[in-house]
């Protein structure tokens, strides 16, 4: 009877260790994938390169080239005649090329006062399954208008040129859903009157929710201090649209107080209010190239 | 003395177990889809892989995120449209070996059976596997296709020519000995 008591037990014993030692395996087997998820880079945070105009922190990879056009028709408020703003459009052609995962260039050019533009941006920090709890992109944007003005001699290139640095501040909360604030700082070479300043401060805030894997809903608003801009009345870019993503492309669908669709417009020069209908529609569409291999 | 006999036999059952797990944290999965408009393959090199001589199993567990595209949209999309890496962070199998394989330096055909989980389905997967068992270390090297509307990933209508219905992986992980 004795013997039979201690069999069993060694046979338990056995049998545990050899249970546990299997558990133990499996343990270590999740404790190396989560170790290896702890580090891992958030990615996604947004669709598209830009909210509406407001730039996410994304760039395109490395080796990708990426084309968008950007148009905005007429003001919604232009009536029938106008047909809801469709007689009128203004369009922006731009590509960016990522140099690495991390850094890209993109040049650009806006029909609104025929402005071109170059820009650079630089995703400093990433956000992380585990510790850094955002992403931060950096954004310089240089802009020089061509558009001619024969009452205005004195315009050379240098008067034309702005200055854009924006610093892009994003968290993706949950798959569905990121959101991000913009600091800006636009600098004008030569204001439209000496009480304008020249430097030009706004904090900028935008977010997408998606409500299916491949579509999503984003707003963005554009706060430009106050008594910046003194000789004409502007408004806070406040823009939405929609995202429609399939397989290399982006389309989005747009509503804008803003005509203009690069940093010293959208943030300094909306002079359209949502309040009087001054609403443009339009799209974003984003096609990528890639050259690897 | 029957007792003496079923504890000698349980001990040697127990002491071989103990050293016939051999395990790696830097297995390698690969995937390819071919299709005539394009061709698609991503790697990960960070995946778990235990294998168990002794019991003859095998455990698989990798992180879908770790997957490395060439192009970085086509990995973005692979995490955020079809496995849904948020959602399902993980693929995991678990099967088991048949088929004669020993604990001697050599190569050994076998078949390997088990269940595949990723995106949130489960499915079973056969596939014929080699083990090359050398001192200290088992390497295991298998191939078998997945069909991706298997695992309730769904692709539109839109992109269905350049995704394979059929995908093609292999798997290449050099176990080593654990040490206990």
């Amino acid at each position: 009877m004795q013997r039979r008591i201690i069999q069993t037990i060694f046979l338990l014993l056995v049998c545990t260790r050899m249970m546990a030692q299997d558990s133990s395996l499996m343990k270590m087997m999740d404790d190396a994938v989560a170790e290896s998820q702890q580090g891992q880079v958030v990615t996604g945070t947004f669709k598209a390169t830009q909210i509406v105009n407001l730039p996410t922190v994304e760039s395109p990879g490395k080796k990708s080239l990426q084309f968008m056009i950007m148009h905005r028709f007429g003001k919604l408020n232009g009536g029938a005649y106008e047909l809801f703003g469709l007689d009128n459009a203004s369009i922006r052609f731009a590509l960016d090329y990522g140099i690495t995962d991390r850094f890209s260039v993109g040049l650009g050019r806006s029909s609104v006062d025929k402005t071109f533009d170059g820009s650079l941006k630089y995703k400093l920090l990433q956000q992380k399954q585990t510790g850094m709890p955002v992403s931060v992109s950096l954004y310089g944007l240089i802009t020089n208008y061509t558009q001619r003005y024969t009452d205005k001699p004195y315009l050379d290139a240098r008067y034309r040129t702005a200055y854009t640095t924006q610093v892009i501040i994003a968290k993706k909360f949950t798959p569905a859903f990121s959101f991000e604030v913009v600091p800006s700082w636009i600098h004008y070479n030569l204001t439209p009157t000496p009480e304008d300043k020249n430097d030009l401060f706004a904090v900028s805030a935008g977010g997408r929710l998606k409500f299916t894997k491949r579509m999503s809903i984003n707003a963005e608003y554009n706060y430009l201090a106050r008594n910046q801009v003194v000789s004409t009345k502007v408004y806070d870019a406040i823009s939405g649209g929609i995202d429609i993503e399939t397989g290399g492309h982006v389309f989005q669908l747009v509503f804008t107080n803003a005509s203009g669709m690069v940093g010293p417009y959208y943030l300094a020069k909306t002079d359209g209010s949502w309040g009087k209908g001054d609403i443009y529609f339009g799209f974003n569409i984003t096609r990528n190239f890639n050259f690897k291999k | 003395m029957k007792p003496m006999y079923v504890m000698a036999l349980a001990s040697l059952l127990y002491l071989p177990a103990k050293a016939q797990t051999f395990m790696t944290r830097n297995g390698k999965v690969n995937f390819y889809s071919k299709t005539p408009l394009e061709d698609i393959k991503a790697e990960n090199r960070q995946v778990v892989a235990a294998i168990d001589l002794g019991k003859k199993t095998v455990a698989l567990t990798l992180l879908q995120k770790n997957f490395l595209f060439e192009k970085q949209l086509m990995q973005d999309h692979y995490n955020e449209n079809y496995v849904e890496s948020d959602k399902f962070p993980k693929a995991q199998f678990t099967g088991t070996i048949t088929g004669n394989v020993g604990t001697s330096p050599g190569t050994y055909k076998v078949q390997i059976s088990g269940n595949l989980t990723l995106h949130g389905v489960t499915k079973p997967v056969n596939a014929p596997a080699e083990l090359e068992v050398a001192d200290g270390k088992v390497t295991g090297k298998a191939d078998f296709k997945v069909k991706p509307s298997d695992f309730d990933i769904k692709i539109p209508a839109l992109v269905k020519d350049k995704i394979a219905s059929e995908i093609t992986v292999q798997v290449l992980a050099a176990c080593t000995a654990l040490s206990k």
